[in-house]
This record gives C-alpha cells, structure tokens and sequence, in this order.
C-alpha cells in the first residue's frame, strides 16, 4: 500500500494499492492550513481505506512547486511518516500528478480521452503575479513531462512553446491528485525506483531576503 | 489510541522547530536520552539575524537526519515511543508549521498519542532534565534570540504565569543589531561579550528600558530594547561626527550592562514582589557571562536561589519539549487532538494545546 501526500495547493492524501488502484483519497481544498488539517486527513484516509498505517510500503511526497510554507507541511509528513514505517520515500513532482490525472481515464478529471503525441501544460499558481508551468506531451497515453516546472508571469503575452498561446490564456489546475501522485509512486517502485528522502522542494525561487546595507542613519 | 499509554516514565520524542534550531530530544520520564540540534544559525549569519524562510526550508532538511540521530544516541526505535510531542508555539509560524506537520504523521505512522506543547514552558522544562529537585513557585526569565519573557511558575504543568515580555525587540535580537552597528558579525551576544571584556561598563550611561518610575505602573515587568538602540547608534554617531574614534569596547560593556541590569532588576522585583526566592534563567541568551556573574551576585544579595540549566538544554531543543510532554503525560494529561496548528503567538496560559 503505498499512502501519497501532496500539501502543494490544498491539502491531499490518497492511499493505493500496489497495482495503482485508489483504496481512498481525502481532500481540503483550503489553500492554508495545511498544519491544522494534515493529521486528521490522515487518519480519516487510514480509516476510509481500511488500512492500518504497519501496511503501508512506501510514501509518495507532492515535493512541489507551491507556495512554500504549505509545500513543506506535506513533505515534512511524507518524510516523517517514512521514517515511522522505516519505509522508503519517493519524490514526485506535484505537476507530473496533476499532468497524470489529466490525461489518465482512471483519474477522469479531463473529460476527454488524451490525444496521442499532444501538449499538455500544467499550470498554477505561484504567487507574486506568476505561474509556475510543466509542459508534457502524451506518449502511449501517459504525459511525458518535455519542460521542468519554471515560472512565467501571468502578464507574460509571450506563446508557451508548442502552445500558441501565454500560460496566462491556459486553464489553470486548482488541485492535486495524491492517488495519481500515489500511483505514480507506485510505478517507480515496480521499476526499482530507491529511495528519496533527500529530494529537495521545487521552490523555484530563492529565500526572499535582502542582505543589510549598513547600518541605517538615526539622527541625533 | 491512549489507552495503554505508559503514564509514569514515558518514553517521548520532541519536535522543537520554533525559531533557527531543529531540536529532537528523547527523555523517559525525567531521564535525558538525547539532545540533537541542527542550527541554521550559520546561514542566517550574512543577513544579520534569522530569516523566517531560511530557518523553515533549514528545518525542513534537518528533521529526518536529527530524528535518526536522536534515536541512535537514544539507542531506542521509534515503535518503542509512548508518545510524539511537538512545539506548537510560540515561534516562527512557517518554521513551526514544518515540526507540526512531521510530529502529526509520526503520531499517526506509530500509532502513538502526540502533545502539543508551549515553547515558553518547555524552556521551564529543561529544568527537570538536570537531575536535581526542582521547587516551584520559581521565577523565571527566558532570554533569548526570540523571546524575553518573565514567568511566574506556580506549577509546570498547570499554572504558568506571564509577567511581563518585551514590547519590542527581544534580548539577544538587541545584541546582534547592536553588534552590526560596531561592525561585529553574527550571532551579536558572543561578539559584545568578547568585545567588552577590556571595556568599563559605566564608561557611558546608557537608557535602562521601561524603568522610570512613569513606565513601571503599567509595564513593572515588560522590556523594551528599541530605545537602547536607538541611544546607542546616536551616541556612536555623534561620536563619529565628532572626529574621534569609537571605543567599541566601552561602547560594547556598557550596553551589555544596561540590557544585564534591566533583566535582572527586574526578574529579582518579581521575585521580592510575589515572595518566590527562587529564579530560572533559560533562553541561549543565558550563555551571556556577564549576565550570569550579575544575577548570581545580586540573586545572592537579595536572598534568591538561581538556576541554569547547562547551555545545550538552554538554548532551543526538543529534549525540552519532550521533557514538557512527560510531565503533562504524569500528570494525567490527554493527547492533544490532531487538529491543532502553529500558533505563532501561543499565550504562556496554554501549556498544552489539545486542539
Ligand atoms: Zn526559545
């Protein structure tokens, strides 16, 4: 049983089998409070499932990109969670799941059947007037991520390659799929996929500090 | 999920992530088993003073080695824990967020009860960890990088009192903003302790905050450093603007002095005034030895019995906080509820927060 965690918008956690079948997601779409709901969700997830937490194989971690204090909730739990199973963690990236859930029919949050060698975008927010876009392309129906995540402001006119159009002018994704980010993690550990407690957050932007001029003038 | 919990000598792992410190303590009852601490304070050294989203991506990175590292020196596993506790505030709200978030999916992947506890408190609890007989009421002043507070301990686990806290900037911010205006690096305290040791402390009078008879009807036990700063960069400005060179020595020992004497005039006020002749010191600005030497002298004169816990369960940890859960879990405390937060401004009232 693999649980997935992502905390990159709202709050997600989703519990799959080794085959990559969904025992149970739970969501809070709040885009704060990450901390005050991250506990319940998941033991409601356990619950819902009819799993117990000894069951669990591995931790899927959303690591990114979102606003950073959300962000790092999630993957503070993935890790910890780990670590109290003594089992491994696997990173993946928050869009490579939301990518997934777009084009998967087992996720269905598209609508539409992926079209064979199409680009997909994945788009959301980043705060400070940008968005933080991946770009894939759907090979044998699953998304093949052709551009890392990287940030674009929202007033940018400028087409997005393969696109012919701005990120701003793309629908833009509101939720993260933890069952598709489960799943994902699912596949790699069939692959062989080790452990990756060590990987870092996609923050995309450095720690928003400026250092000190001297000291400043007080007058007499 | 508390119903076999072991209530006299628990086993507790605690998260501290409150301020630049990633702490993991382990204790059994009153027994310290582990004291791990991981400190950005390195990376914040460039900036002059901690950086709130420096200090949590910091935690982030330190948590999982500083757990593996706390149980190995432990030489206990995680399944044997009787409980998960964690620091919900006071602190940095994104950097707590980062401890809360971890001690949660702990609890929940050991199947174990977790404590949200009060940063302050814990500082009160360190105490416990050193082996001798703690006697309450105490006094207490908690000096540090974050926080400068004043308590009346009445009894650890159920009646914590604030008597007064700073208005502004805390101690030990004081002293590194003071230490960047004589062109000292970061940490500030370590660099004016060094710097004043061949300087006269009553070279220039410099203001004690909050301590006019006007200002001690309402604020009798609140700091406030902002004005000693401000006196301090003018005096060296005018200083400058008169040709001559800055004695940084002076400078430095007199404005330890005045932070020094006002912390302990204070906490020994409180003491005369509730009749407690005992005081706690805890906080990393503790480290201070001037601050040391002058409360011990003046403690002595006064009657009042001072203790210092060793620096390492002085500054910022999560054996502290563990320590804090094992009282409470004694006591017969519940679990706290999983859906408690960070609260970056916890009152002192709130030992635990059941959430
Ligand atoms: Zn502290």
């Amino acid at each position: 049983m693999i649980l997935g965690i992502d905390t990159s918008i709202g709050t997600a956690v989703a519990i799959v089998d080794p085959a990559g079948r969904v025992l149970a997601e739970v969501v809070s779409r709040d885009p704060r409070g990450h901390a005050e709901v991250i506990g319940d969700l998941l033991v409601r997830v356990f619950r819902e499932a009819g799993v117990d937490p000894v069951e669990i194989t591995a931790v899927a971690a959303g690591m990114g990109p979102g606003p950073f204090t959300g962000l790092r909730v999630g993957i503070a739990a993935a890790r910890a969670f780990a670590l109290g199973r003594g089992v491994p963690l696997i990173a993946v990236a928050s869009h490579d799941a939301a990518a997934r859930a777009h084009v998967d029919p087992a996720y269905a949050t598209a609508g539409a059947a992926p079209v064979e060698g199409e680009p997909v975008a994945i788009v959301t927010d980043a705060r400070r007037r940008e968005v933080a876009v991946s770009i894939y392309r759907v090979e044998r129906g699953m998304p093949v991520r052709l551009t890392d995540a990287h940030l674009v402001p929202r007033a940018s006119t400028e087409p997005l390659a393969l696109f012919g159009a701005p990120a701003s002018e793309l629908p833009e994704t509101t939720s993260i799929s933890a069952a598709a980010l489960a799943r994902i993690a699912a596949e790699r550990l069939s692959a062989g996929a080790a452990d990756a407690s060590a990987a870092e957050p996609l923050y995309l932007r450095a720690p928003d500090v400026t250092v000190p001029a001297g000291p400043k003038k007080v007058g007499t | 999920m508390t119903t076999d919990l072991t209530r006299s000598e628990p086993l507790v792992l605690g998260i501290e992530t409150s301020c630049d410190e990633t702490g993991i303590g382990i204790v059994r009852g009153r027994t310290l088993l582990s004291n791990t601490i991981a400190s950005s304070m390195a990376e914040h050294a460039r900036y002059g003073g901690v950086v709130p989203e420096v200090a949590a991506r910091a935690h982030l990175e330190a948590l999982q080695p500083a757990i593996e590292a706390a149980v190995a020196e432990a030489g206990v596993s995680l399944q044997e824990l009787d409980a998960v506790a964690v620091t919900s505030g006071p602190g940095l709200a994104g950097a707590l967020m980062v401890g809360v978030g971890a001690a949660k999916a702990l609890a929940v992947s050991l199947g174990k009860p977790l404590y949200a506890v009060n940063h302050l408190v814990g500082h009160i609890a360190a105490d416990i960890l050193t082996g001798d007989d703690v006697e309450y009421p105490t006094v207490a002043l908690l000096v540090s990088g974050g926080h400068t507070s004043l308590l009346l301990v009445r009894d650890l686990v159920s009646d914590v009192e604030m008597l007064g806290e700073t208005m502004d900037d805390a101690a030990g911010e004081a002293f590194d903003k003071i230490a960047r205006i004589l062109g000292l690096p970061y940490p500030g305290g370590p660099e004016i302790d060094r710097a004043a040791a061949s300087g006269d402390p009553d070279a220039i009078r410099f203001p004690r905050g909050l301590s006019r008879a006007s200002d001690l009807a309402a604020h009798r036990y609140d700091f406030s450093f902002s004005g000693l700063k401000t006196a301090v960069a003018r005096w060296i400005e005018q200083c400058e603007a008169a040709g001559e060179s800055v004695p940084v020595a002076d400078v430095a020992a007199s404005f330890r002095e005045a932070v020094v004497d006002v912390l302990v005039t204070k906490a020994l006020d409180a003491c005369a005034q509730h009749g407690v002749p005992r005081l706690l010191l805890g906080g990393g600005v503790i480290a201070n030895r001037r601050l040391r030497e002058v409360a011990l002298e003046r403690a002595a004169a006064a009657g009042v019995a001072v203790r210092i816990p060793p620096l390492s369960l002085c500054t910022d940890n999560g054996a502290m906080i563990a320590a804090l859960a094992a009282e409470l879990i004694s006591s017969g405390a519940e679990p706290s509820t999983l859906s408690f937060g960070a609260d970056s401004t916890l009152p002192v009232t709130e030992i635990q927060v059941r959430g």
